[in-house]
Order: C-alpha cells, then structure tokens, then sequence
C-alpha cells in the first residue's frame, strides 16, 4: 500500500528527495558490489560451463574459464535432443497465455471498478480469494478434466488452465479505479457505449498496466514447472523446464556440458526480455508486490 | 496491499460509479465484461478447486481417472492415514523448517540490501537493482540444475574455492544434515532481489522530513533505521512475510531437480510428496489429501497474518 501511494507522490529518482540523500561511504558500494557479484557468478559459471568440452569437467582441478571453448554441448542440444522443438512449445504456450492474460482479465477488471452489476461482489470475492490457492491443488482435478477431453499432453491441454489468472484482474482493476469517472461520463455523452468506451478510452489509458501484465504473465508461464509436468507426457510436448529437468534427472544427468547449455537455452530469452523491460518489471513488482 | 488495500481505496474514494439506473441492462453489460474469464475462471480454477476437495474422500485412484464419478467414497480416511503417516509428517517438518529458516532470511537480507540502496547510496541504483533481481525472473528448474553443479562435490565451485583457502568441502547434497540449508541458502539467492524490490518501493514512500527530524535529534544511520525506517516499513514487511511464507509453502523445483527429495527424505516436500502419490504411484485421492492439507495451512497462515496486518495499521 505504501508503495502505491509512494509511486504517485514522489518520483523514483536516484538522489532525487532529501530523504534518499546519499550518507554512506564508499564499503557500501564495496559491499554491494560483492553482493552482485554472488548473484552473477552463477550465471557466469553456467555460461561458461556451457562452453566447456565433457572431459574439461572430469579433471581433478577444473577451472572456472574454459581451456578449449566449444559449441559442442549447443550442437548436441539442437541435434540429439529436440530442443528447437522444446524452444517452440515454450514459445507458443507463453504467448497464448499471455495473450488471454491480456485481453480477458482487464475486462472484468473493468467490470468490477467502473460498472454496477449483480453479482459483482460475489466474482470479486472468488477472484480474490483465489489468489492464494497454492498451484498444485488443481494440478489433479484439472489433469483429470484434461484427460477426459482428450486434451493431454496437448496444447490447450498446457495452455487453457492459465488463460487467465487472479493476478491479472486485480492488477488491471486496481489501475482501472482510478480513471476518473468524469472521462467515462464524456465519452458516454459522446453516444459511446461501454464497449466502445472500454476499447477506445479505458485501454489506451491503461497500456502501461497492461505491458507489466503481459510481460509477468509470460515470464511466469515461459519458468511454469509442476503444471507441464504432468500434462506433458510425451518428449513432443515438452517445454523448455521439463525438458531439461527431465534430462536433468534421468539419463543425461552427467551430462554437464550439455546441462549447462541447456539452462542457458532456457534463461536466455528471460534475460533479454528482462533488460529490455527492466523497468516495467520491477515498477510493477513493486506496486503490486505479487510475481 | 491485496483486499485490505483495495477496500480502504474505496471507503477513501467514495462511491466506485455513479449509476443512473440499475437493471438487468446493466447486469447484462457488467456480465458481458466478465463473461470470458468468469467462465475460463470457473472450468479451470474455481471447480478443480472443489473438485480436489471432493477427491479427497475418495480412493480415487489410476482407473478412475476415465470415470471419475465411479471414485469409491471413503470419507475422511485419506486424512486419518495421512496422520499416522510418517513420510507425510517428514515432508512436513521439511517444509516448515525450509518455511522458518528461510523466510527470514530472505527479508532480512532483502531489508539490508533496501536500506544500501535507498539510503546507503546515490549511484548505480539501477544497475545494482537489476543484478540483485537478475534470479528472481529466471526458471527455478535451470537455476537448480546451476547450483546442483556448484555445489557438485569433484568439480563443483563451492568446493573449488573451499579447496583454495584449505578447506575440504562435503557433499552437500548427498548429506542430510547439509541438503536441506543447502537448498535454503539457494531460494535465499534466488528471492532476495524480490523482497529488496518491494522494500525500496516501501521506503520511497516514507516522507524524508523523518529522517531529517531523526539526524536532527543526533540519530545515527543506525538509529534511524531502526526508529524510522522499520516502524514506517512494518506494512511493507508484514504483507512480504505474508507472500514469501505462502511461496515457500508451496517448495516444489528445487527438490525435485537437485535431490529427488533425498538423501534419506531429508527435502522431501509437501508438494513433492503429492506429486509422487498423485502422479507416481497414481494415488489421486490421497494426493488430493495431502494438496488440501497444505491449502488450509496456506490459509491459516495467510489468514493470521493478514489479520495482524490489518490491526497493526
């Protein structure tokens, strides 16, 4: 709450405010440096990893470079394993989800903070409570759901569930309430109904929400385990984490190279759209204070 | 920030739309809005949630999946076995104690990194902000299979740099005793940069002249962080506590990628164990037990927690 009320009061400019004025010496930095560097590191050794020939980690003092960098492990992914294929299913799952995110959940957004209708308080009630249902207790049902419709190891079986989400809803309508109602009053005495306002007025106002929505809904799905997990029962349908965590733990498991090559398959795409976007992402996170 | 927040929102805002007339042309609108999701919403959230419930007083299990009206009813014996099972008891005390030792630790580093950044600082906050959150946003499957490798015994880094300053580091995956803070020190790395992210948007909002008055008063970078930072943060850390608690519940990836729940049971999860009487042994009544087990100490967790919030402000 406080953040919300933060983020329209004062902006959030390095050094901007007398309060955030510096007051601390250079260990600080020196601190906070080696503090990144702990959260990099790994992601370096992965990297790195990933560019190391098999035999480079079977010797009794390995190091942390490369002696004979190699795009063997990258090949083999592409050859041996399906991975353009994982790649694929990930891609077209995230987007899909995504999408549904983005188009139905700021409708009931809407919904619910600008229009009177019965029933209202009872949906937001639901939506709100669902927002702490732990995953895995639809995991069951909704496998269950799937098989009978045929729809395993398929995908609307791996994309239906997540079309749209509480989070989305809250997140839109929270924005939406804040649109003053005077804007909604002109352009309905310009003759425009509510869909032609909702369309026309309401959305464009609210791109920014719903950029944070879109790009949070698809890093959650493009990172979403348990569920395809168990709905993607066939190696064709696999997405990039149950791909790897299935070799991860089965026959490829000494696999190093290969390993660390495929996490950076899988972290990569995350790591542009994450500093590209940086901004939305964190701003988001932190107004909302959900992932 | 969830429903409490949107409740004092509107008693501070008045009426949400003025509405000249309200009649079944109004709900006919407002539906036509909610319609899609509330449908999507309902096939695939909301029924499955029952549905679980239902379940569990079954013995649903792999024949019934075709069929899942014919489940024989045996009322709450799934609940009664699970209390005299000892697997289920483990991977309880698992979870709690990965709960208990990690939460905290999660904010309190998430805290002191804020309070570097907002306060200890003035450049780099960008760059600084990205790499502590660079974790958060990635698989926790790739992040597992990453720090299986660190912590690998032979060739892992952990035990490179251990061997550097003398030391000869364990297994630390294969031992019981070290598995578990293993995976906690891992899900601390990984969910820092979240509470940090949330923290410095908390402390952006407590007014500087605060500070100002407490320097005046002679009070110290220590002080003023423990008269005015966390009193004016306690919303802020309540409401994490409350979202970190119910995530780290919910422990899944991490066992199932670095140790399969071993050795010895030592990280064997809640989740996990559903997901191996689920989808293992295809006991999907009893797993239906276990995830409702864990919904109802979500709740209550979240339940006592929200409403300690809402009486501390």
């Amino acid at each position: 709450m406080t953040a919300i009320r933060a983020r329209s009061a004062t902006p959030p400019i390095p050094g901007g405010t007398a309060g955030q004025r510096a007051s601390g010496g250079w260990w600080i930095y020196l601190l906070l440096i080696l503090g990144v560097l702990l959260m990099v590191g790994p992601f370096l050794w992965m990297l790195l990893g990933s560019l190391k020939p098999q035999a480079e980690f079977l010797v009794t003092t390995p190091t942390f470079l490369p002696k004979a960098a190699t795009t063997d492990n990258y090949q083999r992914l592409f050859s041996q394993l399906d991975f353009p294929r994982f790649f694929f299913n990930s891609t077209v799952v995230a987007l899909v989800v995504t999408a549904g995110n983005v188009l139905f959940c700021p409708m009931l957004g809407y919904a619910l903070a600008k229009l009177e209708w019965r029933g209202k308080r009872l949906i937001m009630g639901l939506v709100l409570a669902t927002l702490m249902v732990p995953a895995g207790i639809t995991l069951i049902p909704n496998f269950v759901l799937m098989r009978n419709l045929g729809l395993v190891n398929t995908y609307p079986g791996l994309i239906l569930p997540f079309l749209v989400g509480p989070f989305g809803v809250f997140l839109t309508r929270q924005f939406m309430y804040g649109i003053p109602n005077e804007l909604l009053e002109a352009a309905r005495i310009d003759g425009a109904n509510e869909w032609r306002t909702y369309w026309q007025v309401v959305m464009p106002i609210t791109v920014p929400v719903l950029a944070t929505l879109g790009i949070l809904t698809f890093l959650g799905s493009w990172n979403s385990f348990l569920y395809p997990l168990v709905m993607a029962q066939e190696p064709n349908m696999y997405t990039l984490p149950v791909a790897l965590a299935t070799f991860a733990t089965g026959q490829y498991q000494a696999d190093h190279g290969m390993l660390m090559a495929g996490s950076v398959v899988l972290v990569l795409p995350v790591l542009v759209i994450f500093i590209l976007f940086q901004r939305w992402i964190t701003e988001g996170i932190a107004t909302t204070g959900l992932k | 920030m969830t429903a409490p927040a949107l409740v004092r929102r509107e008693a501070t805002r008045g009426a949400a739309h003025v509405a000249p007339r309200h009649g079944w042309r109004q709900d006919l609108i407002g539906w036509s809005f909610a319609l899609p999701f509330v449908i999507l919403f309902g096939v695939f959230l909301a029924l499955p949630i029952l549905a679980a419930f239902l379940f569990s007083f079954t013995s649903f299990g792999l024949r019934d999946i075709t069929n899942p009206i014919g489940a024989s009813v045996v009322g709450v014996d799934n609940y009664a076995k699970l209390l005299s099972d000892a697997k289920f008891w483990k991977s309880l005390g698992n979870t709690v104690y990965f709960v208990v030792v990690g939460v905290p630790l999660t904010l309190a580093l998430g805290l002191v990194i804020a309070n570097a950044l907002s306060r200890g600082i003035t450049r780099f906050r960008t760059a600084f902000r990205v790499g502590y959150y660079l974790p958060v946003i990635t698989s926790i499957v790739a992040i597992a299979v990453v720090w299986r490798f660190l912590l690998n015994p032979d060739f892992g880094l952990i035990n490179l740099l251990l061997a550097k300053i003398g030391v000869n580091g364990p297994n630390w995956l294969a031992n019981p005793a070290l598995a578990m803070p293993s995976i906690i020190a891992m899900a601390v790395w990984r969910n820092v940069g979240f509470a940090m992210v949330v923290f410095v948007a908390g402390m952006q909002a407590i007014p500087s002249m605060l500070y100002e008055a407490a320097s005046i008063d002679g009070a110290g970078r220590w002080q003023s962080f423990r008269y005015v930072t966390l009193p004016m943060l306690r919303p802020t850390i309540l409401f994490m506590l409350v979202i970190t608690t119910i995530g780290y519940l919910q422990l899944f990836e991490e066992p199932f990628v670095m140790t399969n729940g071993g050795p010895l049971d030592a990280t064997l999860s809640v989740t996990m164990y559903m997901y191996q009487q689920g989808f293992q042994f295809f006991h999907q009544g009893y797993a239906s037990a276990i995830a409702y087990v864990l919904f109802v100490i979500v709740a209550i967790v979240a339940f006592l927690q929200f409403r300690f919030l809402r009486s501390e402000t």
